[in-house]
C-alpha cells in the first residue's frame, strides 16, 4: 500500500483562468456585420454581440446553427478578435469540403445574419499577456494564437511572444498582412524566392528555445491533431516541459 | 428557436443512436486532449484504486489482464459533438476491480487521474453495474496512444471527456469533486442525452 505514483510525463496544466460558467451556459444571438476575405480558403466573420462579457485570447466558443424544421448544428470556434474590442467578435473559418457549418458561412451568410454563440469557454488555452509565450499553429489553429498577438499589439505588452506558423503557400497564409517581427511564417508546398519550403523541424523551434525569456516561455499549439502531434513532439524534444504545453486540437 | 436564415444543414436520416447535437463522425476518430500525448509502454502502465476502499490496491499490466475479460461494441459520443457507432473495445469491466478494492458504503463518488496528471470526477454509480471498463484494445487492436493507450477508462454512457486517456487510477470519496475540464466549465456529469455539456446546462 506504499507504492509511489511515479508520472512518466506530468501535465496537469491548470487552466489559466476561471470560466464563468453562467455566461458559459447562456446562448445569445450574434449579428454578422461584415466578413472579410484572408485567403481563398478562409474568411473572418465579424458579429456584434451586445452582451458579450468578454474573452481572454485562446479561448473558443460554441456555434449553433438553426434550421426551419428545428434540426441544429452546433460547433467550436476560436475566437480571432482581441479582447478589446467590446460588444464584436470576430471569428475565422476555413471552408472544409462538404462541411455543414463551415459551408453555411462560406455560402450563404452575409451581413445582417443572426446565430447563437455560447461562452467563451475553456481557460486552459487562455493567455492572459503575463507570461512569455511561444505560439505555434498551422491552417486555422492560428486564429486563436492571432488573438494573443493582437492582444500583444493593442496592448503595447512588453512580455515576449514568438509565432511560428505553417501554411501551405504564402497565398494560405491566414492574416499575412498582419504579421510583424515576432511571426516565422513556414511553408510546406510553396514559398516566395529564397524562402525554403518544407515541413516545420527542428531547425525552427530550436532557436527559439535557446533564445529563453525569464522564466521560460508558456507554449501554445493550435491545429489538426496531426500537425499538434507533430508540433509538441517538436517542443519536447527541444526541451521545453510538458507541463508547460498547451494544445488546442481541430479535431 | 432562432433559425438561421438558409440553413438547411445535412439531408438527415432519423438516427436513434445519435443523442441531441450530435453528428455521425462516420469513420472519423477526432483526438481531443489537451496535453502531449505520453510515450507510456505496457511495463510502465500502472492502475490503482484507492481513496474509501477496504483494500487499496495497484495492478500492473499483467496482473490487470488477468482478471477477467470483458468487451464494449456500441457507441460512443464526444462534447465537441461528434458520435462514432459500433465501436469495439475490449479489456476489463471496472466491477472486476472494485470486487477486489471492496468500495466502503460511504464511497459515493471517484476521481479518475491519468499518468499525465489529467483528471476526471464521475458518480460510483455510473461505474458500477457493467458500464465502464478498463479498456486496452480498440478494434481488435492495441489501443494507439493518441486514443489514450496503453489503457483508458470507458464510459460509453457518458461524453467521452470522462473515459480519461492514460488512466493510472481511481480515488473513491464521499463526495463529488470537480476534475480538470469540470473546473475548466464543462459539466459535472455529462449524460450525451441530456446535453449535460457544460456547467448549468
Ligand atoms: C476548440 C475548437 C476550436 C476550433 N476553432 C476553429 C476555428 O477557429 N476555425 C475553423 O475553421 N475551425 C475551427 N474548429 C473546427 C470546427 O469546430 C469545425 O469542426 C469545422 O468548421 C468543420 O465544421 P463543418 O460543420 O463545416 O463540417 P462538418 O459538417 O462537421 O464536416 C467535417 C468533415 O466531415 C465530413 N462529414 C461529417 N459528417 C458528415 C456527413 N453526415 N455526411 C457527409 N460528410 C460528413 C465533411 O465532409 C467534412 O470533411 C475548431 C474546433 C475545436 C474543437
Amino acid at each position: 500500500m506504499t507504492e509511489t505514483f511515479a508520472p512518466v510525463t506530468r501535465f496537469a496544466v491548470p487552466g489559466r483562468i476561471a470560466v464563468s460558467n453562467r455566461t458559459a451556459a447562456v446562448w445569445q444571438t450574434a449579428t454578422l456585420t461584415e466578413v472579410r476575405r484572408e485567403t481563398p480558403y478562409a474568411s473572418t466573420f465579424r458579429f456584434a454581440v451586445p452582451d458579450w462579457q468578454g474573452h481572454l485570447p485562446g479561448q473558443h466558443l460554441m456555434l449553433r446553427l438553426t434550421a426551419e424544421d428545428g434540426y441544429s448544428a452546433q460547433r467550436h470556434y476560436s475566437i480571432a478578435s482581441p479582447p478589446d474590442d467590446p460588444g464584436h467578435i470576430e471569428l475565422t473559418l476555413d471552408r472544409v469540403e462538404g462541411g455543414e457549418v463551415s459551408g453555411w458561412f462560406h455560402t450563404v451568410a452575409e451581413p445582417g445574419d443572426v446565430v447563437e454563440v455560447r461562452g467563451p469557454l475553456s481557460g486552459f488555452f487562455a493567455w492572459p499577456g503575463d507570461r512569455p509565450a511561444l505560439l505555434i499553429g498551422a491552417g486555422s489553429g492560428v486564429v486563436p494564437l492571432m488573438s494573443m498577438v493582437r492582444h500583444h499589439r493593442a496592448r503595447a505588452l512588453d512580455v515576449p511572444l514568438r509565432l511560428l506558423v505553417s501554411a501551405r503557400g504564402p497565398a494560405e497564409l491566414i492574416y499575412a498582412r498582419e504579421f510583424g517581427a515576432e511571426t516565422t511564417p513556414v511553408f510546406t508546398r510553396s514559398a516566395p524566392d529564397g524562402v525554403p519550403v518544407g515541413r516545420m523541424s527542428a531547425v525552427h523551434v530550436a532557436p527559439l528555445l535557446a533564445e529563453q525569456p525569464e522564466g521560460g516561455w508558456e507554449a501554445y499549439v493550435c491545429g489538426s491533431n496531426a500537425f499538434a502531434e507533430h508540433a509538441s513532439r517538436l517542443l519536447v524534444e527541444a526541451g521545453q516541459p510538458v507541463d508547460r504545453i498547451r494544445i488546442e486540437r481541430f479535431g | 428557436m432562432n433559425v438561421t436564415r438558409g440553413f438547411m444543414g445535412r439531408p438527415r436520416v432519423h438516427n436513434e443512436g445519435l443523442p441531441p447535437g450530435q453528428y455521425d463522425a462516420g469513420d472519423d476518430w477526432p483526438v481531443l486532449s489537451a496535453e502531449v500525448t505520453p510515450d507510456l509502454s505496457p511495463a510502465e502502465w500502472t492502475f490503482r484504486v484507492d481513496g474509501l476502499v477496504e483494500q487499496p490496491r495497484t495492478w500492473d499490466w499483467d496482473e490487470a489482464h488477468a482478471l477477467p475479460a470483458s468487451a464494449y461494441e456500441g457507441d460512443i459520443h464526444c462534447v465537441t459533438s461528434w458520435s462514432k457507432f459500433g465501436v469495439r473495445f475490449a479489456g476489463v469491466s471496472l466491477d472486476a476491480f472494485l470486487d477486489v478494492v471492496r468500495p466502503h458504503g460511504s464511497a459515493t463518488h471517484a476521481v479518475a487521474y491519468s499518468h499525465t496528471g489529467y483528471t476526471t470526477n464521475l458518480p460510483l454509480a455510473d461505474l458500477t453495474g457493467g458500464r465502464a471498463w478498463i479498456a486496452w484494445e480498440y478494434d481488435g487492436k492495441p489501443l494507439p496512444a493518441e486514443h489514450g493507450g496503453p489503457a483508458r477508462l470507458l464510459v460509453p454512457h457518458l461524453y467521452f471527456w470522462k473515459s480519461a486517456k492514460w488512466i493510472a487510477g481511481l480515488t473513491l470519496l464521499d463526495h463529488d469533486e470537480p476534475g480538470f475540464w469540470e473546473q475548466n466549465g464543462y459539466h459535472a456529469r455529462g449524460n450525451p442525452w441530456e446535453e449535460q455539456r457544460y456547467s448549468g446546462d
